[in-house]
């Protein structure tokens, strides 16, 4: 043990709270496996992990909002559990989100005292004191916020400090940030800091979650790091390096095999050259040839769907051009993408990839109505043989082709959205997130069939922030980070760290 | 492109017959309550039993029908039109300025129809162009439209239509059947057709389950709601020509709060009212129930009053019967 004179003695003072082997399984997916946690007074924890790596899930068991399946949370010595989001809260836990869940309409000072607002003596609210102590906190803070201001009125960064503010209002023992740097600049993230090292000093327990290192480092005094829902290691920041605690994120347990199939890659299909929107990226250049498998990785944020969602037609880039086997091909709209043969599965399944409430066949013969039906009527017959045959070839599970794709698990809704592109034979095929949220087995299938699309020649642009499945099944990775396109590795030259540190942008040491 | 099948499934088209599904249906079940309210009717009174009372009972329901038919597909589509009767109103009243300036019928029909489709159009554009809510956007152009007709007409009235005009709404094509049911059925026929048999209708059902997934499947998700709600205005101009043509007169009070009485034989007939669902056949039926409750009540002698609150009841009863048997069916 090394020993750091400038820490403070808290640093061997007993955790505020610890929680035991809590564990947390959805159907089809084990989040939390065996998870252990300290968090100590005074003190920043750092957890550190991939997407998917169970973060969220134990924020939201500590936040009162899951329940565990099993395990023990420990507050001050005592066995506590959260049934709902308010036991947390009287337990003096407080979560301070990427995007703040506070009330835009209300002012300043009710969304600090909101739920907890000082009464006069009747019973009503006191509002003179309610504004009297929200200024003295924002001004013991630093902020200069106007109390009575309507909170959508204030910038990102502001909410922040109101929700820092409702946080000390609370008098909160364990305060949970969740990524509150994401959507701040780099000013705002300075102002953010001095905020963590008042609530630091106030002796406040902190959990800090960001995917940036530099942030770790400067504000963390321990971490705990996460990898596919379970713990594997944490300690003292002092004690610990970037290739360490990167090492520990992407190290992998189990060696999933991936079917990728070698294929000769054919001539260019795809050119996308200069392709920039006013915010979400800016100045893409990469192209695509037949049969490649191009892996897109970077953290989210990073403007990667935003860019898949220009291809599609779905957003408007401001310039740029899109070539495809030679022809321009820069989509006006999602069905001009799909005539022009680019198509996308979009990251957010139920919301923008399955039409729930309709049948599997009408879901997949929906983009194809025009091949299956005659001058604008519909020929069934033509339509079931069409979904059957993309169903049959995807492995469909499904009762029946006349099932609602509501009623289907995850994984075959994906499957069913996938027949859907294949059946409109398209040039390009743009997976987003192919594989969140669903089963291992479906996974596979997926990681299976899109080797055998690209080995008949079509061309996949595979965006993922799971590094194995980027490594796995990618000839060639773009990492993109803040819009840009951070680096290019063909697949020979994949390695885990050298992804890791591109997206989060660390410096090689 | 080769077949690469991985361990091929047989996944059948159907586990149930079109047959044994349709016996299950809503509108089953809505067929017997109309046959129901027939064999009650045809006891209640004495009068009820005549092929001229019953082809009386069938002008209850007509008009509001078939704006009924484009209703089902605007509210299926997860908008609703609620200027339907401002529309009918507006189309009214510029039939019968038209018809002071003595123009001949099918100029006549011209008009009544042109100005349903360019109100249509109208809440059209407001609703895909600017993105407004049509609730929102089809309450203001309710008030909007009938207050054009106030503004024209203040307490006086349109009459003399030229003779041949009172076919429409007066009419019998052979015996008792009059002009209107034939339109409306063939109207139904037609609608039927559009909804259910065209790609144009399976798009108006992948918008009202998940707009923005139909977006990202390539419908052209503004365009069509644009069309329904042309069409929408386009049945509410031929509900004009007939309802002013029965009447022979034209004020603007004319079809005062029918968007009601359309919305509710709409949910009657079974289309959801958060959009998705529903059948035209459905929306027929609900026609006739509709046509025979209110007609039955009046042979009666039940007051209007009395009336309004029956159908009032029902079409909570027919809203709060589904939510009901599926929480019933949940919690065993």
């Amino acid at each position: 043990m090394l020993n750091r004179p400038e820490k403070p003695a808290t640093m061997t003072a007993e955790p505020i709270l610890r929680l035991e082997g809590i564990t947390k399984t959805f159907p089809g997916v084990k989040a939390l496996n065996d998870i252990a946690l300290e968090l100590y007074p005074g003190q920043v924890t750092a957890l550190i992990g991939e997407n998917g790596a169970g973060k969220s899930t134990l924020v939201k068991i500590m936040t009162g909002i899951y329940q565990p399946d099993a395990g023990a949370i420990t507050l001050d010595g005592e066995a506590v559990h959260f049934p709902s989001a308010h036991a947390a809260l009287d337990h003096g836990i407080t979560a301070i989100h990427q995007e703040t869940v506070l009330f835009d309409e209300l002012s300043v000072a009710e969304n600090i005292f909101l739920g907890h607002a000082p009464r006069t003596r009747v019973g009503f609210v006191d509002w003179k004191k309610l504004r009297a102590e929200a200024a003295d906190i924002l001004k013991n803070m630093g902020a200069s916020i106007d109390p009575g201001a309507r909170l959508k009125d204030l910038s990102i960064a502001n909410k922040h400090l109101v929700a820092v503010a409702r946080a000390l209002s609370i008098e909160a023992q364990i305060v949970i940030m969740d990524e509150p740097t994401a959507a701040l600049s780099h000013k705002e993230i300075e102002e953010l800091f001095v905020l963590v090292d008042l609530l630091r000093q106030d002796g406040k327990a902190i959990l800090f979650i960001s995917h940036k290192f530099d942030e770790i480092f400067r504000i963390a005094d321990r971490y705990t790091v996460f990898r596919d829902g379970e713990m594997v290691g944490s300690g003292l920041m002092a004690e610990t390096d970037q290739k360490e605690l990167v090492r520990m994120m992407v190290g992998r347990s189990v060696d999933q095999v991936f079917p990728k199939q070698e294929v000769t890659l054919g001539e260019t299909v795809l050119e996308v050259k200069g392709l920039s929107h006013p915010t979400e990226f800016d100045d893409i250049n990469f192209t695509l040839r037949r049969g490649e498998i191009l892996g897109f990785y970077g953290l989210v944020g990073a403007g990667r769907s935003e860019l898949m969602q220009a291809l599609f037609g779905a957003t408007r880039p401001s310039s740029g051009t899109v070539t495809l086997e030679g022809k321009p091909a820069l989509a006006k709209s999602e069905a001009d993408a799909i005539e022009k043969g680019i198509v996308y599965v979009p990251e957010e399944r139920g919301r923008q990839g399955a039409v729930i409430g309709l049948p599997i066949f009408q879901n997949i013969s929906l983009p194809s109505l025009k091949k299956t039906s005659r001058s604008g009527f519909l020929d069934l017959a033509r339509e079931f043989a069409l979904a059957r045959k993309y169903a049959e070839r995807l492995d469909l599970r499904a009762a029946s082709l006349s099932q609602d794709v509501g009623t289907l698990s995850g994984g075959n809704q994906q499957k069913v959205v996938i027949a859907k592109w294949l059946a409109t034979q398209p040039r390009v095929i743009i997976l987003d997130e192919p594989t969140k949220g669903i089963d291992i087995g479906s996974k596979a299938a997926v990681h299976e069939f899109m080797s055998a699309l690209a080995a008949e020649g079509l061309c996949v642009i595979m965006v993922s922030s799971e590094l194995p499945e980027i490594m796995g099944m990618s000839d060639r990775v773009i990492v993109m980070r803040e819009g840009r396109i951070a680096g290019e590795f063909n697949r020979e030259a994949l390695d885990a760290e050298t992804l890791v540190r591109t997206a989060a942008g660390i410096e090689e040491t | 492109m080769s077949d690469t099948t991985l361990s091929p499934r047989s996944i059948p088209d159907r586990l149930e017959s079109p047959l044994a599904s349709a016996l299950k249906s809503w509108e089953m079940l809505l067929a017997l309550v109309a046959v129901a309210i027939f064999i009650f009717n045809s006891l209640a009174t004495p009068y009820f039993l005549n092929p001229w009372s019953l082809s009386d009972a069938t002008f209850n329901f007509t008009e509001r029908g078939i704006i009924a038919l484009a209703m089902a597909m605007v509210i299926i589509s997860g908008e609703i039109d609620l200027s339907v009767a401002g529309i009918l109103a507006l189309a009214s009243t510029a039939m019968g300025a038209a018809a002071q300036f003595g123009v001949d019928v099918p100029v006549l029909i011209a008009i009544g129809l042109a100005v349903g489709v360019l109100c249509g159009a109208f809440n059209g554009l407001l609703v895909s162009g600017l993105g407004l809510p049509s609730i929102v956007v089809t309450i203001g152009t309710m008030s909007l439209f009938r207050g054009i007709s106030y503004i024209v007409l203040g307490d006086q009235a349109y009459r003399g239509y030229p003779s041949g005009f009172s076919f429409f709404g007066q009419g019998y094509v052979y015996w008792v059947i009059s002009f209107e049911i034939v339109l409306f059925l063939v109207m139904a026929a037609i609608f039927y057709v559009l909804l259910h048999r065209t790609s144009f209708g399976r798009s108006v059902f992948a918008i009202g389950n998940n707009a923005m997934a139909a977006q990202f499947s390539g419908i052209r998700v503004r365009r069509v709601k644009f069309v329904l709600f042309c069409l929408t205005g386009l049945m509410a101009g031929l509900a004009a020509i007939l309802l002013t043509s029965r009447l022979g007169s034209t004020r603007p009070s004319i079809a005062f709060a029918w968007e009601l009485e359309v919305v509710t034989i709409v949910v009657l007939g079974g289309v959801s009212i958060l959009g998705g669902a529903g059948s035209i056949l459905g929306v027929v039926i609900a026609g006739f129930v509709m046509g025979l409750v209110t007609f039955g009540l009046g042979l009666l002698n039940v007051p209007g009053i009395v009336m309004s609150i029956f159908v009032g009841l029902m079409l909570i009863t027919v809203i709060a019967i589904p939510i009901v048997a599926r929480r019933i069916k949940s919690r065993r």
